[in-house]
Parts: structure tokens; C-alpha cells; sequence
């Protein structure tokens, strides 16, 4: 159980858990789950429609070839999202939880320095952090 | 024939355009690389100008894949530019 998503509308971490933890029973023993979610002030999500997907579907291609998961998804959104708001969902599923938690972070770490979606804050347009591009390169 | 070009984030904001049709013949007359393509499109308006000022600050796709300042634009290519990402 592979997917991505990109979407302007909420996601429900509760039903997409619920869903891959019914798909991969009984061989999952771990499912771990990453919400990043609005902070501080109201943002502006832009997007490249044709990149997005893309970028999404090679990155959990990527962590297949490096863990041994049985199902992972990453849904993204865009549009005009309130505080508190949750902006990405990723989920990784395996046998025993190393490999879920590891997976969980290489994507977030990699879809945050490379998946084409850029924040506009009231003040302005966010400024990609070093720390971001740092945390990728540890991979 | 041409090449499809796509502006996201500050860089559309500073050129004032979500994208733009560039003839092949356009960009033949100078190199046919990213680097080509960014000298050219800069002498296009004070906005592309301001835009493409610091290519440093640029990341660039070609047919929505990454690609750096040497990779050779060719005949119904789309190229987007756009600032370091920012989501997650």
C-alpha cells in the first residue's frame, strides 16, 4: 500500500491510519505517522501541480529501496491553511518499528528540501533554512 | 517550436507572469543551456531582470525533474524556475 496525494482539502490521519493498518494486517507490526501542521501565522501554500506528485511518488520510491516497508503514503496540501491546520501527512508501515520510524523522517527530511511547495506568510515569502538541507544530506 | 516556461513563488511575483512561450529561434541565438536561458530571459523586461539577478537563489526543473545550470534545453521542454522550496 503505496500513494500519494496532493490536494487543497483537509486529510483525516485518523482514517488514513485506520485504512493502512487494516490493508497491512497482520504483517505490520509498526505504523508510524508524521502531521506537520501551521504554526505562528496563517499561510499560503503555492505549488507546480505537474512536479508535486511526482516528487512525492519518487521519494517513497526511494525509501522502498532503502527499508523494508510494507506500505507508506505522503499527502500534501496547498491553498490557504490557518493556524493549526495540518499541511502534510506521512505515513510508513514495516515489520518492526526502526524501519517505520527511519522511513518517517527520510521523507519528511527529503520532501521538505525537494518537493516543489512554497509558503507565503503575511509578511512574505518563507526563506528555505540550511537546517532543512542539512537534515536531507545525512541520508 | 518553442519552450514552455514556468515561474513560481517570488519569481513569478517579480516577473509578473505564471509562465511564458519562448521560441526555439530565441534561444538558439544564444547557448541552449539553463544558464543560456537565464541570460536571455533576463534582458526581457526590469521584472525578469530582478528575477534572475541571482541565479544562486534559483532552483530550475526540467520536465518537472531538477536539473542544474548546464543541462541543455531542447525542443518542447518545459522549464520551471523557482525559489528553494519551502513546504512540509
Amino acid at each position: 500500500m503505496f500513494f500519494t496525494r496532493v490536494q487543497a482539502e483537509p486529510f483525516d490521519l485518523g482514517l488514513e491510519h485506520a485504512r493502512m493498518a487494516r490493508t497491512l494486517a497482520p504483517a505490520a507490526g509498526a505504523i508510524v505517522s508524521f502531521v506537520g501542521q501551521v504554526r505562528e501565522a496563517p499561510l499560503f501554500l503555492e505549488h507546480y501541480p505537474a512536479m508535486a506528485g511526482r516528487q512525492l511518488d519518487a521519494l517513497l520510491a526511494d525509501a522502498r529501496r532503502r527499508w523494508p516497508l510494507l506500505g507508506a503514503a505522503a499527502i500534501h496540501r496547498y491553498g490557504p491553511l490557518a493556524v493549526g491546520d495540518p499541511i502534510v501527512l506521512v505515513l510508513t508501515a514495516s515489520a518492526h518499528r526502526a524501519a517505520a520510524f527511519e522511513a518517517a523522517s527520510f521523507l519528511m527530511d527529503w520532501l521538505k528540501s525537494s518537493a516543489p511547495f512554497w509558503k507565503k506568510a503575511p509578511e512574505g515569502w518563507v526563506e528555505a533554512r540550511a537546517a532543512d538541507d542539512e537534515a536531507a544530506a545525512r541520508w | 517550436m518553442s519552450v514552455r516556461l514556468l515561474y513560481f513563488s517570488w519569481v513569478r511575483e517579480r516577473i509578473g507572469l505564471d509562465g511564458e512561450e519562448l521560441s526555439l529561434a530565441d534561444l538558439t541565438a544564444h547557448s541552449t543551456d539553463v544558464a543560456g536561458l537565464i541570460r536571455l530571459l533576463s534582458g526581457r523586461s526590469p521584472g525578469h531582470a530582478a528575477a534572475f539577478a541571482d541565479p544562486s537563489r534559483l532552483r530550475v526543473a526540467i520536465n518537472q525533474q531538477y536539473c542544474g545550470f548546464d543541462a541543455r534545453v531542447g525542443d518542447g521542454d518545459e522549464v520551471a524556475f523557482f525559489p528553494p522550496v519551502t513546504g512540509g
